[in-house]
């Protein structure tokens, strides 16, 4: 039986949860106060995901960067992969927020999204 | 081969040059840093003495005086900071009143204009902030205080328009005499001149022995100090200077021209001339001794700390004269170096005159203006000069509230600036409390603009000092 | 220059959130100063998301929050000049501004909302010894370096202060290529909401240490390193010191409001948070002079600024529509007691709350199992239970007016922490 000690990230209240295991099987959850505090405990021992945020270069903008982000949420394992995908990734103004930056980032199946509108300079 | 090589461009050399810019000379500034005034001449207390202190028959006292009744004319002629509040010398004993009365005495035979002693009550008036222990003080109404900033770069423009050359990132290495003058060996090769100027503060002993006059040794003196915000603007009016005695040396409080407060320094000799650092102890120091002769110093409104090292020779004198033929020594300039500045200036310039025989030069223009400062404007003056120039409408610095006009102004200037801290210390930008929080990215790009470099390659004072690495994910 | 009844002073989500709220309650002629080169302040460089749970139920970045924000003002129409630096204030709600275009000009609007956002406190403040090499920088600073303009500031970091912004900063600056050693905080206890532990350091396996401050910075014209001690009653002691080789030192203090028009002007401030001293309409010491978002009181969910800055708008709206408040209206100051370090609002008029009176609060230590009580007079009227409160989470309580109301003998309210 092995047992994880985490602290929810949900919302700020931040609860500790405490969470069992048995050969990979969760078999309880407590701590939480909410059932989004359940389902992200269960997630995060099985499989950690996390939204990646990030910049990436913009030209001809009124400004230099425009702000990115991972449409939904990445293995946390690939999330250094996401951030080498965008390296030398670099996007003409006018930017949109929502618009597509880069597609399928690094194979995840997940696009890197703008979140950040800049207009043309 | 010049005419004059000036080692060092702080405020004595800057001074010097700026003296012998009235002859007709080919005059240069040697300077290992990338600006004027980055030695002791930019961290110091900014106090223009008014002479009572420098023991009667030195050197240092005749020109503190000299200099101290030079610096109204010429903070008018040179357009720089400058303002007479006024030093206080505080005595916390009775047991101590036969120093403040030789103090007295000093400053009288050295022709100290105006000074009395004050007893505690009218000290308590002229002074609410005293300390309640305070018996009396030696008053001294023509003690002022400076923007060193100012002063060195008024100096500095004024030579310079008036064809003084400047060069930075020139690290003098060794000096040698030949044929007709004098070959330095420096970092960016040799410069050949028939005077040289030994103006080179902490180091100047080194070239003072390698020119060989008699050894001399200067030993760097640490002195830290508290720098308060400008809402305790007024706590004291005149300087206040705590007469050394029963309860120790105590550090001086004093406004500044630009209405902060100053607050030190200790005095800690060091080895190493290049150990700016602050300490613990050494603020802890200030802080302790700072309640001495003053009460309720709001320290909490601390904005920033600095060191500078002054340079301190065992006989506590002025060195100033041609020491071997055509090597003409401005060495040891330690307190009241800034006060006797305009005086060190005269005085070189007029040895150097002897040994050439210059013609002085009809062109030579005494004028300087400063860096325009839109808040001393009229609100019609000040839309009129928006209208004319809109970077004047640009306000980079929110907490001293300084304009993009003026930045500009500062690094167009000769000699410019070509640093954060260059800006800085022309403009105050980055001088207030959010301590250039806020304006350093916008001045590192007007920078990059009218330097006509990459963002990356802006420095904090020039050499090592970049504030960008690279660029982002450079090194993923 | 055209005349406005309302001049907010900030295009942040403070200044944002009042305008859209003082619109929709009828004011027309409504302008938003702001300094920078575009609307959103502070969210515009806040890139990673987090923001919004409350507001659009939605999590999104620092730049997409304010996009809603600024959507909504340009909906609206709502004028706002950008580039604009409002340099004073004064106690007759003059304002007076400057910027290219127009150069330097005055208003006189009938109210102002102060929504001017807070500063970090810098190095030269914490009085940390040592050389003044170039590789400082406040979190904030270099948060714009990285995110605005797409400067590494630094490659090897050391952090100081775990409030969220130094948090946050620890992960941009791992994912941007830099190696974060350490952060290290003066407190026992972290200054940052407990998912950017998770998200920013525990991910990256960044060393947080608590209880330890830097005592020295090294490097006389870049930062070469620095040295941590462990800290004990506020001083570090002598034998713990730590070095580490860095390149950069980021600094994350504290943050000021700041308030420098509004001391120009004379308004009241509240020493404790270094804000305005508000009443219940969120209505300064000077009267139509109104203040909201950081510029009060900093706060750790933007989501809660709108709240406030909204509530600040449609009162300034009310105060131009009705005029002068009954200058006789009962006035309960509210006191603070057991571990609460200040309310906002500093007094609350029953009379003049719009049915609702919400009340913000910090603590000043991490408590467990209390229970939040708010008392009219020596009457209970609100209690609470809560598990855990800690200084960088800013709790709300929301109180029925009529409960004031229904205590008219009461002549003040305190907001105390007891036992649960």
């Amino acid at each position: 039986m092995e047992k994880i000690d985490l602290i929810c990230i949900g919302c700020p209240m931040g609860c500790p949860i405490t969470v069992e295991m048995e050969n990979g099987e969760v078999v309880s959850v407590t701590g939480n106060t909410c059932p989004r505090g359940d389902a992200y405990a269960r997630k995060e021992v099985t499989n950690p995901t996390r939204i990646v945020t990030s910049t990436v270069r913009v030209t001809g903008g009124k400004l230099a960067m425009a702000s990115v982000k991972t449409a939904s949420d990445i293995p946390k394992g690939r999330i250094f992969d996401c951030v080498k995908a965008l390296k030398d990734v670099e996007i003409p103004a006018p930017v949109t927020i929502g618009q597509v930056v880069l597609k399928d980032a690094a194979g995840t199946g997940v696009d890197i999204i703008a979140t950040k509108n800049v207009p043309v300079a | 081969m010049y005419d004059i090589v000036i080692i060092g461009a702080g405020v004595s050399g800057c001074a010097i040059a700026r003296e012998l810019s009235r002859y007709k000379a080919d005059i240069l500034v040697v300077e290992r840093e990338e600006d004027v005034c980055c030695g002791t001449s930019k961290a110091n207390s900014a106090i223009v003495h008014a002479g009572f202190d420098a023991a009667h028959g030195t050197l240092m006292a005749k020109l503190n005086v000299e200099g101290s009744r030079m610096m109204p004319a010429l903070a008018k002629e040179l357009d720089f900071h400058y303002k007479q509040n006024g030093s206080l010398v505080v005595c916390m004993s009775e047991e101590d009143r036969p120093a403040l009365n030789k103090l007295y005495e000093n400053g009288l035979a050295n022709g100290v204009e105006g000074l009395r002693i004050v007893e505690k009550d009218e000290l308590q008036k002229m002074e609410p902030n005293i300390s309640d222990n305070a018996v009396a003080a030696l008053y001294a109404p023509t003690g002022g205080i400076v923007c060193p900033f100012g002063l060195t770069f008024a100096f500095a423009e004024n030579a310079a328009k008036n064809g003084a050359k400047f060069q930075f990132d020139t690290e003098v290495l060794e000096v040698a005499p030949m044929d007709g003058g004098w070959k330095l060996h420096t970092s960016k090769g040799d410069i050949e001149t028939k005077v040289v100027v030994n103006a080179a503060g902490l180091y100047s002993d080194k070239f003072h022995n390698q020119a060989g006059g008699a050894p001399m040794k200067i030993v760097p003196r640490r002195g830290d100090y508290f720098l308060l915000d400008r809402t305790t603007g007024g706590f004291v009016k005149n300087t206040i200077f705590q007469l050394p005695g029963k309860y120790g040396k105590g550090v001086l409080v004093s406004p500044t021209v630009h209405g902060n407060t100053i607050v030190g320094p200790t005095a800690i000799d060091i080895e190493d001339k290049e150990a700016t650092a602050t300490t613990q102890a050494g603020l802890d120091e200030v802080r302790e001794k700072s309640g001495i002769a003053v009460k309720n110093l709001p320290l909490r409104q601390v904005i920033t700390s600095f060191a500078g090292l002054r340079a301190h020779e065992a006989r506590h004198e002025f060195f100033i004269g041609e020491v071997k033929p055509g090597f003409v020594d401005c060495a040891a300039i330690e307190s009241p170096g800034l006060s006797s500045s305009p005086a060190i200036g005269k005085m070189v310039a007029g040895i150097v005159e002897g040994i050439l025989h210059l013609e002085k030069d009809p062109a030579f223009d005494p004028t300087r203006k400063g860096i325009l400062d839109p808040k001393t404007l009229s609100p019609e003056e000040h839309a009129a000069l928006i209208k004319k120039n809109p970077a004047y409408g640009t306000v980079i610095c929110r907490c001293e509230t300084v304009t993009e006009g003026e930045i500009l102004d500062a690094i167009h200037r000769v000699p410019g600036a070509r640093s954060l801290d260059g800006v800085k210390r022309r403009t105050r930008a980055g001088m207030g409390r959010c301590q250039a929080g806020f304006c350093s990215p916008r001045v590192m790009e007007i920078l990059a603009r009218e330097l006509g470099v990459d963002q990356s390659e802006i420095t904090k004072a020039g050499g090592k000092s970049k504030l960008i690495v690279g660029t982002n994910k450079d090194k993923v | 220059m055209k005349e406005y009844e309302l001049v907010i002073i900030g295009g942040g989500p403070a200044g944002l959130a009042a305008a859209v709220e003082a619109r929709k309650s009828g004011i027309q002629d409504i302008l938003i100063l702001e300094r920078d080169n575009e609307l959103g302040g502070i969210l515009n460089q806040c890139i990673h998301n987090g923001f919004g749970l409350h507001t659009f139920k939605e999590e999104l970045t620092g730049p997409e929050y304010a996009g809603r924000f600024i959507q909504q003002v340009k909906e609206l129409d709502i004028p706002y000049k950008l580039n604009t630096m409002v340099l004073d204030l004064a106690a007759d709600k003059t304002v007076t501004a400057m910027n290219r275009e127009d150069g330097l000009f005055q208003l006189h609007p009938k109210a102002v909302i102060l929504a001017m956002g807070c500063r970090e406190r810098p190095r030269g403040a914490l009085n940390i010894p040592g050389y003044r090499p170039a590789g400082i920088f406040t979190a904030g600073t270099a948060q714009r370096l990285v995110n605005m303009e797409g400067y590494m500031p630094g490659r090897k970091v050391v952090i100081l202060g775990s409030g969220d912004i130094g948090l946050i900063m620890a992960r941009r600056m791992t994912l941007e290529g830099a190696q974060v050693q350490v952060v290290a905080e003066l407190m026992p206890y972290s200054g940052g909401l407990k998912r950017n532990i998770v998200q920013c350091l525990d991910d990256y396996g960044i060393p947080l240490k608590l209880s330890h401050t830097v005592v020295n910075i090294e490097g006389k014209e870049r930062v070469e390193g620095i040295t941590l001690a462990r800290v004990e009653n506020g001083k570090p002691v002598p034998g713990t010191e730590e070095h580490y080789d860095c390149d950069t030192l980021l600094l994350s203090c504290g943050l000021i409001p700041e308030n420098e028009l509004s001391r120009a002007a004379g308004v009241e401030l509240n020493p404790v948070t270094n804000g305005p001293a508000v009443n219940e309409s969120l209505e300064t010491s000077i009267p139509g002079v109104f203040a909201a978002g950081n510029v009060l009181h900093v706060h750790d969910l933007v989501d809660y600024v709108s709240e406030e800055a909204g509530a600040a708008g449609r009162h300034a709206a009310k105060y131009i529509q009705a005029g002068c408040k009954d200058e006789t209206a009962r006035t309960l100051p509210v006191k603070c007691e057991n571990g609460v370090r200040y309310t906002v609002p500093v007094a609350v008029r029953p009379d003049c709350a719009d049915g609702l009176v919400t009340l913000r609060f910090r603590v000043g230590n991490v408590y467990k199992n209390k229970k939040v009580a708010v008392y009219a007079g020596d009457t209970c009227i609100f209690s609470r239970k809560r598990p855990v409160l800690a200084p960088g989470e800013m709790e709300t309580v929301q109180l029925k007016a009529q409960l004031l109301l229904d205590h008219p003998e009461a002549d003040h309210i305190t907001v105390t922490l007891e036992e649960a």
